[in-house]
């Protein structure tokens, strides 16, 4: 799949939109997720019902937290459209895809759990590998772990 | 919680939670049910108990350091992780794989499946009540392949065996007429298995109708593996997305139809008699002698705390014998990298797993579990 | 007092077994110890593997794998013992009757493995609940966990019923239990079994209280240079 004619196609379908391309994935700004997302799905062309990976990554000295999104087709047997977010490290929120797809569930709450990325709208954000009293966000970079010994 | 009930008995839910250690052999894992008598009324898996920060630890390491740990993730089929994590950096960095090393690699991802799927079965017929017996014929079958694993890689389980363009080492004398002999008698022990199964009345009658799992839905909740081929949607990435030098090889994917626990376990069967075929094939046209280790890939394997990747991301996936088994690696052009995350089968296929048991029985639950084929060290990572 | 052994063979061949109450009683334990279904990661399919046909457990006594702690002798920690599971693993522990042991199977048990530098992995079971055998490896093969078991029956066999830590009142006691804490669990290790900074044999002193036998060995005084034992010729010194 060329990925400039994907971007043609998406600027056709939803217009003022402001995307860029790194490497073969696109930025997308937060608020339009879920539009791109619908627009991927429901398109006959395309027809991603498979979403394959959520993930985060978090850039320290750049400042902001990373969402990365993996869509594939079933039907088509085509893909993937990797659709990256970025949200401030401050105030990590964005909103969440399991309205679309059910498979965002678990996914969601893992870069909850490991990130402290909220994702909004969805049903059961709460912890799911640590314990809930847990306090803290493991996976981010500045992140230091307890001394067993001391 | 009190129900008023048309009869004037007052019954109440029952909360119970069939804790981390329990019978059945998943692991460490905890359902918190809630139960009106012996129905489930809602149910909430709870994990992490084997929560090992494997993503942490790689960000610490070299890419090659990483390598024994993708062994630990799905613990029973420690090559398939190991292929999965090869593709990545060789995506990533753009490292080729030569002819004998390709056909090697296939030769033991199909093995591990054999291995995956007749433990999955044995396991399954154990949470049904049959205590052990089934179990003690896969783990026969599966020492003829741990013995075969051993003499090649060194170790049973953890094999460490797959390097970024290759694999670690040729396979030593004789070791060719070991796979022969079990590819084989394979089919024999298949047709032992099906012969006491498939025609079990209490295996048809607590298996058919339960938990069934709606195409749509599997399709929705980004399930993979048999499981989504039990209710038949037709998506293997050794097809559809193929990889490393599948689309080689003749061989179908079989299709459930309708979706429940039956299903799924005999979809594996047949997926056992299709990698049978593709073994056959293997050792007909593996080429006699050739690199097993790309240029490239040795320098890698060399110099691990000198060797850079290029700056980037890739995303490689693989059909491992339960699903999709995808690793995403980010570079920022360090021997180490930036971001390093497993996308684990087992963890995506949970997500539906109060859907398939809302309505059944407690114990038609641990059967539902049992074939949704989780490993908890991948669950959990 | 010991029975001399020609005496001995005398009484077997009429039929008479003459042994003392100590030895039977040990033998009957240590033929059928009952180990806990209790398997965490990749070790535990080692310890299926171990009960399996091929590497058979039943041989030893070791067949019956009871679902339950309360009906089970020996705790086979098999895995990564992680900060979200210790508490279990204590309140199991403390849940089995005595005399109970416990055999620390695979790296990761033993001291946290190859996972130790993380922020959920406890680095050792023995920081809460005393071990009595570590069998290492990752995994450790089959025929590595028969040998720990070999090794657990013998160490059966040389406790002394008077001297048993489970039949004394003051050892009448379960280990705390950890809670989850904000970054770890508290208490970080159990005071009474383990100290971080010392080494063995001065550590898991509450082991040693059930075996008697095995106390440190004084060290031998090492012989002065200038004593008065004349030192050996060396060749081409002849005089």
């Amino acid at each position: 799949m060329n990925i400039q004619e994907v971007k043609d196609d998406l600027l056709k379908a939803i217009p003022n939109l402001q995307i860029e391309i790194e490497g073969n994935s696109f930025i997308i700004p937060k608020e339009k997720l879920l539009s791109i997302a619908r627009f991927f799905k429901e398109s006959p062309k395309y027809s991603m019902d498979y979403l394959s990976c959520i993930t985060a990554a978090d850039y320290l000295a750049k400042g902001f937290f990373e969402s990365v999104n993996h869509l594939y087709s079933m039907q088509k047997k085509q893909g993937p459209i990797v659709l990256k977010v970025r949200v401030p490290r401050e105030n990590p929120r964005m909103p969440s895809l399991v309205s679309l797809y059910r498979g965002a569930e678990f996914q969601e709450r893992e870069a909850y759990d490991l990130f402290g990325i909220i994702y909004e709208g969805h049903p059961d954000l709460r912890r799911i590998l640590l314990w809930d009293e847990f306090e803290g966000h493991p996976m981010r970079k500045d992140y230091v772990t307890e001394d067993q010994d001391s | 919680m009190t129900l008023q009930t048309n009869s004037s008995l007052q019954t109440e839910l029952l909360e119970v939670s069939i804790g981390p250690q329990h019978p059945s052999t998943h692991g460490v894992f905890r359902l918190n049910a809630v139960l009106d008598g012996e129905t489930v009324v809602k149910l909430k898996p709870v994990m992490g108990y084997l929560h090992r920060n494997h993503e942490q630890l790689a960000e610490n390491m070299p890419y090659l350091a990483s390598m024994p740990y993708t062994d630990r993730l799905d613990y029973l089929c420690s090559m398939t992780n190991n292929f999965a994590y090869a593709l990545a950096v060789e995506k990533l960095a753009g490292i080729d794989v030569p002819e004998r090393a390709q056909y090697l690699r296939v030769l033991m991802a199909e093995l591990t499946r054999l291995v995956n799927h007749s433990l999955l079965v044995g396991f399954l017929l154990n949470d049904l009540g049959a205590w052990f017996t089934p179990v003690f014929y896969a783990f026969r079958e599966r020492e003829k392949i741990l013995d075969f694993f051993e003499a090649v890689a060194g170790s049973r389980m953890m094999c460490n065996y797959f390097r970024f363009g290759g694999v670690k080492a040729d396979l030593p004398e004789g070791a060719l007429e070991q796979v022969k002999k079990i590819v084989q008698n394979y089919p024999r022990f298949l047709d032992e298995f099906e012969r006491l199964l498939a025609g079990n009345e209490i295996l048809r009658s607590r298996c058919q109708n339960t938990g069934i799992l709606p195409k749509d839905l599997a399709v929705n909740a980004s399930i993979t593996g048999p499981m989504l081929r039990a209710s038949g949607v037709n998506y293997d990435i050794r097809k559809a997305d193929a990889y490393s030098i599948y689309d080689r090889f003749d061989f179908k994917i079989p299709l459930g139809m309708v979706g429940d626990v039956y299903d799924r376990y005999y979809v594996r069967v047949l997926e056992m008699r299709e990698s049978v075929k593709i073994l056959e094939q293997v050792l007909k046209q593996i080429p006699g002698k050739g690199d097993i280790l790309s240029a490239k890939g040795l320098q890698a394997g060399r110099a691990p705390r000198m060797w850079k990747p290029p700056a980037g991301d890739a995303y490689g996936r693989i059909e491992s014998p339960k699903g999709e088994l995808g690793f995403y690696l980010v570079s920022d052009g360090s021997p180490k990298p930036y971001r390093y995350h497993v996308r684990p089968p087992s963890f995506v296929n949970l997500t539906i797993l109060e859907d398939m048991c809302l309505g059944q029985k407690i114990a038609d639950a641990v059967i539902i579990l049992g074939s949704v084929d989780i490993v908890l060290g991948e669950v959990d990572r | 007092m010991s029975i001399d052994e020609k005496l001995k063979n005398e009484l077997w061949k009429s039929g008479i077994f003459a042994v003392k109450l100590q030895e039977l009683y040990n033998w009957g334990r240590r033929s059928s110890v009952w180990p806990m279904q209790f398997g965490l990661a990749c070790c535990a399919i080692e310890m299926i593997a171990a009960t399996c046909a091929r590497y058979d457990l039943a041989r030893f006594g070791a067949e019956v794998f009871r679902a339950s702690p309360r009906q089970a002798d020996l705790m086979i920690v098999s895995g990564t013992v992680t900060k979200k599971m210790a508490p279990m693993v204590v309140r199991l522990y403390n849940q089995m009757p005595e005399p109970k042991y416990v055999i620390a199977m695979g790296s990761c048990a033993i001291s946290g493995g190859p996972f130790r530098d993380g922020y959920n992995v406890l680095k050792g079971i023995d920081r809460y609940i005393p071990v009595d055998v570590h069998v290492p490896g990752c995994p450790p093969r089959p025929e590595a966990l028969l040998d720990g078991l070999i090794k657990l029956q013998e160490k059966i066999d040389a406790q002394r019923i008077a001297g048993m830590a489970s039949y004394s009142k003051e050892n009448a006691g379960e280990c705390p239990v950890p809670r989850y804490g904000k970054k770890g669990l508290e208490p970080k290790y159990n005071p009474e079994i383990f100290n971080p900074r010392q080494s063995w044999p001065e550590q898991n002193t509450k082991q040693l209280l059930r075996m008697p036998q095995y106390k440190p060995v004084p060290e031998t005084p090492k012989p002065n240079p200038s004593s008065q034992m004349p030192s050996t010729p060396k060749p081409g010194d002849l005089s």
